[in-house]
């Protein structure tokens, strides 16, 4: 009978000390989809970081020599209209292309987050008014949202995130906000209070911490958005500014000579594809792997 | 001696909004004038059926809630006169055990995090060394072991997250704990375990509860006073030997007939409560009891019952009840019998755990 061993030896838990952290990796490791997206995402990383090292030319010195050469051993990729070689254009690109999704979707993080647990938490008015902003800016597409706000800021890479992130901030603040009206009833978050916590600490150490699995999901597949939207504002000509290479603008550029040199659309229109589906399986397989209610 | 806690006239209505411009279209009376004291070192039971309203009175004792009327007088002071800041202060005396150890432990802090954030938060524990050496004998005294306090709570059972649950409302060594229905959401073998541990903490610290619960056979067990709500209100209180062997109130008889009997064959006539409880939004005029008392009378769909105390600490809120024939021809001889061995088992298998345990 149990009841005998009280009240010094409650039985013992199994040993498995795992945190939250080391439970969802263990789970996310199992997910093929999910670890091959991991991987491609550190690969492009590595290769933006270590871009002057991989880069077999400089990605804007042109060669008349070489133009809209088809790939060839010396050119792996081939060559755009003015000589430069197409891989080390993407090398150097995906510098643009992941800063691109990294900084925005720092910058919707950073400002969406905040309100979006402020207007949960807080309701009332505040609520009132920060969602019917998001309201607003969400009924305005995406992508002419961020068009407009890159043509107001002024045509350059920087503005281009900066454009891109306010754009995705809406989305956070809405689900940050339905994460923390649904976490803020929990009995843990009242035991917080009874406890004596003040309402900053119960936002900040009870309810964030566990709508954090949420919001990574969200930021994984805001990143691929993002990159989509670089390379829009980019062909656009909004984003990264000539001669520096970006895939958008590579696009761009390449859609002048799509019948006469297909390589030099098809690599960044590649580039564009793989790193999109990466941060996409990587956000589906975080999902999975940080859903409470799977085993 | 002025009591512990003191409580007049609580009453909390939830506003019920309807519509898509969210207009109130009514009040449900959760708790509608609730009356109680409490001593130091006490235990208060709350019991009823629910939704009665007692675990709104855990909560708005607590000012986990905000009542709509009322006083909650702690050690002679007005709570619900104090700023926010005032009464976060006053938390480091009174604390709360919840339902659900399930739910009621962040997920997501580690035990030794969870335990030590009271410490840190009323300052009883100044360096990071105290800090732990407190939380590792926090754990021992709910029979966990130090070395528990790098774990989360995912990986203890139910049984044992109560008693981190536990933990935490000791933590700050509180005068008054508000546990509500500690055990109701336990297995029968845990639920006299958690039980036992809550005695034995109140015989070391001498901090009194108000235990809320539906389970008399568990309240006869810990409580040393009794309060039965019924649909917001108070309808009986007495101490619990009085009580279980002299109930008045005919809601409080139906109560202890209901009490499920281990013998299948063991016959007896119950006084049964038939219907459900009304709703709370529009409770019905008189004594609220009148819809299921099968000792209605004319008068009690007009009049509403108080609390006479008849001076003994025996409160009763239906003036007919010296009219009623005694409650032991209400439940049959054999039942009540029944009744008594089975609560003489219980606290025989309590007994003996304690005598092992010390």
């Amino acid at each position: 009978m149990t009841a005998t061993t009280l009240p010094n030896a409650a039985p013992v838990a199994d040993a498995r000390e795992e945190n939250p952290w080391a439970r969802a990796w263990r789970r996310l490791r199992r997910r093929k989809g999910a670890m091959f997206g991991l991987v491609v995402v550190l690969l492009f990383v590595m290769v933006a970081v270590a871009a002057p090292l991989v880069a077999p030319y400089d990605p804007i010195a042109t060669s008349w020599s070489a133009v809209r050469k088809p790939p060839s051993w010396a050119h792996w990729l081939g060559t755009d209209e003015v000589g430069r070689d197409v891989l080390s254009r993407i090398i150097w690109g995906a510098r643009a292309s992941l800063s691109a999704g990294l900084v925005s979707v720092g910058i919707a993080l950073a400002f969406g987050v905040p309100l979006g647990l402020l207007a949960g938490y807080a309701g009332g008015w505040i609520d009132a008014l920060l969602s019917r902003i998001v309201d607003a800016m969400l009924a305005v597409p995406f992508l002419i949202l961020a068009i407009a706000l890159a043509a107001f800021l002024g045509p350059s890479l920087s503005n281009a995130m900066i454009a891109i992130g306010i754009t995705a901030t809406p989305v956070f603040i809405r689900l940050t906000r339905g994460q923390t009206i649904a976490a803020k009833v929990e009995d843990y978050v009242e035991a917080a209070r009874a406890v004596g916590n003040p309402h900053w600490r119960i936002a900040l150490r009870h309810v964030l911490p566990n709508i954090v699995p949420p919001l990574l999901v969200q930021a994984s597949l805001a990143i691929a958005g993002a990159i989509i939207a670089e390379a829009a504002l980019s062909f656009l000509g909004l984003g990264q500014q000539p001669p520096s290479p970006s895939w958008g603008s590579m696009l761009n550029s390449a859609q002048r000579f799509i019948a006469q040199a297909p390589w030099m659309a098809f690599w960044p229109g590649f580039a564009i594809f793989f790193a999109v589906l990466s941060f996409n399986l990587l956000g589906d397989g975080l999902r999975d792997a940080l859903d409470p209610r799977h085993k | 001696m002025s009591p512990l806690l003191e409580v007049q006239g609580l009453a909390k209505h939830f506003p019920v909004k309807r519509g898509a411009f969210g207009f109130v279209s009514g009040h449900v009376r959760a708790v509608d004038g609730v009356d109680f004291h409490l001593g130091a070192g006490e235990t208060l039971a709350i019991v009823g059926e629910s939704g009665c309203g007692k675990s709104t009175v855990g909560r708005l004792v607590l000012r986990l809630l905000e009542p709509t009327a009322g006083s909650v007088r702690f050690d002679g002071e007005d709570l619900l006169v104090l700023s926010e800041s005032g009464m976060r202060a006053r938390r480091q005396r009174m604390q709360v055990i919840f339902q659900d150890p399930y739910a009621s432990l962040n997920p997501r802090m580690t035990v030794g995090a969870m335990l030590g954030e009271p410490l840190m938060l009323h300052g009883l524990a100044t360096s990071e060394a105290t800090r732990r050496a407190r939380v590792g004998e926090l754990l021992e005294l709910v029979g966990l072991r130090p070395e528990h306090a790098r774990r989360y709570p995912h990986e203890f059972s139910g049984g044992q997250r109560q008693r981190l649950a536990i933990a935490r409302a000791l933590a700050v060594e509180p005068q008054l704990i508000v546990a509500d229905e500690p055990v109701s959401a336990l297995d029968v073998s845990i639920q006299a375990q958690v039980i036992n541990l809550m005695r034995s903490l109140q015989d070391r610290f001498g901090m009194a509860y108000i235990f809320i619960s539906h389970d008399l056979a568990v309240v006869k067990h810990i409580a040393d006073r009794i309060a039965v709500m019924y649909l917001g209100k108070i309808v009986e209180t007495a101490t619990t030997d009085e009580l279980f062997r002299n109930p008045r109130h005919p809601y409080t008889r139906a109560l202890l007939s209901a009490v499920p009997l281990p013998d299948p064959t063991a016959a007896r006539e119950r006084a049964l409560l038939e219907g459900d409880i009304p709703s709370a939004m529009n409770p019905p005029a008189g004594c609220r009891f009148h819809t299921r008392c099968r000792f209605v009378r004319e008068s009690c769909r007009v009049d509403v019952p108080a609390l006479a105390d008849d001076g003994s600490g025996h409160a009763t809120a239906c003036p007919w009840w010296p009219e009623f024939p005694p409650a032991r021809s209400l439940t049959e001889g054999s039942g009540q019998d029944q009744d008594r061995i089975r609560l003489a088992r219980l606290q025989a298998a309590f007994v003996t755990t304690q005598t092992e345990a010390s």
